[in-house]
């Protein structure tokens, strides 16, 4: 399942994982907010490619940059293409790269970002576009199907429950409050620009088989496809995906390091692969 | 002749929040194929921004709780006017439901002995909703959209139904166009169940995001359908006020469970100033013991702000009207406060409402562990819909069926917080049931050619009149502000006879709408189309809420204040006449037995 990329060179070269990471354009202080904002939005074509068209419109104190796009859309652009669902951040509907950084639009307030200059908006690049700022996210839902589902234990009760500390799925309900976004698999280097999508299935979907694999009830074991179909070792641990995540959950630290400490403690571990000799 | 695709399936789910998703399961289990249709990408529905839990009567936090109190409370809150089946088989089918979701996946907050957790919400006379922290909505969804693909079935994404089509008086399956390219799809199933949700987008303040626009409340109505209890609209109590543009989002009741108070520019908590008096016995009499109330005393009874949300939202209106409200025009939500109460009170807020601390630090840019939230009445769910059969969700139309906040009957006049999730996952699932079992039944069905081509035209006309026709946005917003304004949470004969006249000249707008460019993800071309869905609800809400002289639950009328004992005996029903226009009736209440009203009494003390 190769996907198509559509960027045009030079955006591939000037926005590389690595530099989304780190992107300036978010600022820090509350100074006085201007009337009036500058907003230049990808808009494809039909032919295929795209170009940015600028948007000048009126603000209002406390709009965020999907209220942008509202409203551009309402007034000015009604084709204007754009997904979105909660306005809330809860659903993942409405990522997009704002002045080159991957952000969820309803998320991003305008006091956050340099008004004095054009604000960019811009779709997932990691992704096939569709129209405007709507990208093919396909592939993700196609990759999670692939992992092994949950599988629990017998019940550990005569009525069909299970009794759980909730000090032990803490960390699992860190990884549960994934909203699907993927702003994590946007930003990705390996699929980004190494695109390797037949051979790994990125930050979000090592978050989801972090989440069965400590999954205290969950009987299966995933490690083999982690090495072997879902292609751990690929990752190097630069975190940019933690860095960009609005739920802000600990991807490298608390679902990706410990998935390949298993994988490294299974096949690769040099006491083990002796006793495994003698066996 | 119109292009479009043809897909087949013996069972058509349309929609894919909790109720869809739990139909689709419940289908496919039983061996028959499965389509699911859904307005957004997978996993996106609204059910994701339901956040304090679900209610089931487990009794794992109070052993006083059971599917009798359960039942009684439902039948309260919605005074009386539920269908006494549905909320019999929700309270008693609703521990399973919630148990099954453990054997899927979903990982609840726990008690110190190790079961699901449960809370305290209003309304509930036991902590009853299972939850995860304040994002219950999203467990549910995830769990259920994860269980489901792995089921067989078919899902077709970004698809929004145009026309429910029937033949021979039964559902045959509907018409489609996919977003992404425009194209249209037809799809023959010998079952079609509707779960699309509500319809908040027909006001102005909502919690609903854009797809709430009444879609199958709608499609049902126009293909012949019964619509009951249209008049009854839940405002949520506590919505964001501020700022503009987040105006609507809701703040789960969840803040109140947990010892969140409101109070008024004067600092006063007035909510302790108006207890209705059916609910007076089980009211904390101070402060004191509604705060020990939610800290799990068993002897001590509920805060006044976890009454009923009609009653919670009318209270706050009051007082911003009459000039006691906060700088944005809400009241105070003040959870800080329990500092007071609780060592580290910062990290137990920030543990116990994750998601409402993150959304207004980043939204409103405020910190709720130290300042009181602004928050106001949000237009929030319809307690009206497809008028079903208890047991099996079926519509009056043989083979269209209809579950979650799309079907009627479990909440009455007001729906209490948290019956929501559980009413998705028990009639989801009977829902999906008989579905199946229908079409295992019943043979197989053809689209009506003639019919496919008008529904695509007529979807298609606002391209045909291009720029120079109405702004589709325009004619929306223009419906929202006039529901808002004249159909909202206080209503009298002269506004709505308004309202009446306005929706009437909107749907003379709507026909002449207009759009340019192309098909592929064109927001403004479904607006327009949307449109019609809209100002079938408007009109069906409006004038089921003229015929409704009394006030009741989520309806209140300050010409005719008071419940009145007649308006108890029935439901308000809607119904396309031959003539096309809406036809009103009022159908009996389905008498209660014997043994359930027992319940009801022994409950009320």
């Amino acid at each position: 399942m190769h996907v198509e990329r559509t960027l045009p060179p030079t955006l591939k070269l000037r926005r590389t994982a690595g530099a989304l990471a780190t992107a300036v354009g978010l600022r820090g202080d509350e100074s006085p907010m201007p009337k009036t904002a500058t907003f230049k939005i990808w808009r494809t074509h039909p032919e295929g490619d795209g170009t940015f068209q600028t948007f000048h419109t009126d603000i209002t104190d406390g709009m965020v940059v999907l209220d942008v796009v509202h409203k551009i859309q309402a007034e000015q652009a009604p084709d204007l293409a754009v997904r979105w669902n909660c306005k809330a951040g809860k659903c993942g509907s409405c990522s997009a790269e704002i002045n080159g950084k991957p952000r969820l639009m309803c998320m991003t307030r305008l006091s956050q970002v340099n008004l004095l200059e054009p604000v960019t908006v811009e779709p997932m690049r990691a992704f096939p576009a569709i129209k405007d700022l709507v990208t093919d996210v396909s592939w993700n839902f196609r990759v999670k199907k692939a992992i092994t589902k949950f599988k629990p234990r017998r019940a550990d009760a005569a009525d069909g429950t299970w009794r759980m500390r909730q000090r032990d799925i803490d960390r699992v309900q860190e990884f549960r409050k994934c909203i699907e976004c993927f702003l994590c698999q946007d930003v990705c280097h390996v699929l980004r620009d190494h695109h390797k999508h037949e051979e790994f299935i990125g930050p979000r979907f090592f978050v989801y088989a972090a989440n069965l694999e400590m999954n205290p009830l969950d009987t299966e074991d995933r490690v083999p496809e982690l090495k072997e179909q879902h292609g751990i070792g690929y990752c190097n641990i630069t975190k940019c995906c933690t860095k960009v995540c609005p739920e802000h959950i600990h991807i490298t630290d608390n679902a990706i390091i410990p998935l390949k400490e298993r994988v490294v403690d299974r096949y690769f571990d040099p006491l083990t692969k002796l006793l495994r000799v003698f066996r | 002749m119109a292009v479009y695709d043809s897909f087949n399936y013996d069972v058509l789910v349309v929609g894919a929040g909790g109720a869809g998703l739990r139909a689709v399961i419940e289908a496919a289990a039983s061996g028959v194929s499965v389509g699911l249709i859904c307005k957004s990408l997978l996993g996106k529905a609204h059910t994701v921004m339901a956040e304090g839990g679900m209610a089931a009567a487990m009794a794992h936090n109070d052993d006083r709780d059971s599917w009798r109190v359960h039942f009684a409370d439902t039948m309260r809150g919605g005074q009386y006017i539920n269908n006494w089946r549905m909320a019999e088989l929700h309270a008693k089918e609703a521990p399973d439901r919630v148990r099954e979701l453990e054997a899927w996946g979903a990982v609840f907050d726990r008690t110190p002995d190790g079961r699901i957790n449960q809370r305290n919400f209003g309304g509930h006379r036991y902590p009853r909703l299972a939850h995860v922290g304040d994002r219950t909505g999203l467990e549910l969804i995830r769990t259920l959209q994860d269980h489901a693909v792995h089921t067989g079935m078919t899902v077709h994404m970004e698809h929004t139904v145009v026309e429910l089509l029937l033949e021979g008086g039964r559902a045959a399956g509907v018409v489609a166009y996919d977003r992404e390219r425009g194209r249209f799809h037809v799809f023959t199933a010998k079952a079609v169940v509707l779960a699309t949700g509500g319809i908040g987008r027909a006001y102005r303040v909502t919690s609903n995001s854009w797809e709430g626009t009444g879609d199958g409340h709608a499609l049902a109505y126009r293909a012949g359908a019964e619509l009951i209890d249209m008049e009854f609209i839940q405002f949520h109590p506590t919505g964001m006020v501020w700022p503009p543009s987040v105006r609507g989002i809701l703040v789960t009741e969840g803040v109140r469970g947990e010892g969140g108070v409101l109070k008024n520019s004067e600092g006063r908590r007035f909510m302790f100033d108006d207890i209705p008096d059916n609910y007076k016995p089980q009211t904390a009499s101070d402060p004191e013991e509604g705060w020990r109330y939610t800290q799990g005393d068993k002897s001590a009874r509920r805060p006044p702000e976890l009454l009923t949300r009609d009653h919670v939202a009318r209270c706050i209106n009051r007082e911003v009207k009459a000039g006691r409200g906060s700088p944005h025009g809400g009241v105070f939500l003040d959870i800080a406060w329990i500092k007071e109460k609780i060592k580290d009170s910062e990290a137990h807020i920030k543990r116990k409402l994750p998601s409402m601390y993150h959304q207004f630090k980043e939204l409103a840019d405020l910190d709720i562990t130290k300042e009181p939230m602004e928050v106001g009445p949000t237009t929030h769910y319809v307690m009206g819909g497809v008028r079903v059969d208890a047991d099996t969700q079926m519509s009056t139309i043989p083979g269209l069926f209809a579950c979650g906040e799309c079907a009627s009957g479990i909440n009455g006049a007001n729906r209490l917080g948290g019956n929501s999730l559980s009413d998705l996952i028990v009639f989801g699932k009977l829902a999906g049931e008989y579905a199946a079992k229908f079409a295992r039944e019943n043979g197989a069905v053809r689209a009506d050619e003639t019919r496919v081509t008008r529904a695509i035209q007529e979807v298609l006309a606002p391209f045909d009149r291009g720029a120079t026709g109405e702004n589709p946005y325009k004619v929306q917003s223009d419906l929202q502000d006039t529901m808002q304004a004249l159909v909202g949470i206080v209503r009298n004969q002269g506004e709505m006879a308004e309202a009446l006249k306005r929706i009437q000249a909107f749907n003379q707008r709507a026909a002449r709408v207009g759009v340019t460019g192309h098909r592929d993800y064109h927001s403004g071309w479904h607006t327009a189309i949307d449109l019609r869905n809209l100002l079938a609800v408007s009109e069906a809400v409006t004038l089921s809420a003229l015929e409704r002289k009394e006030s009741r639950g989520g309806h209140f009328r300050e010409d005719y204040p008071d419940k009145v004992a007649e308006y108890g005996t029935f439901n308000i029903m809607v119904k396309q006449g031959n003539d096309g226009a809406m036809k009103l009736a009022r159908v009996p209440l389905p008498p209660i037995p014997e043994h359930l009203k027992e319940v009801i009494e022994e409950q009320k003390s």
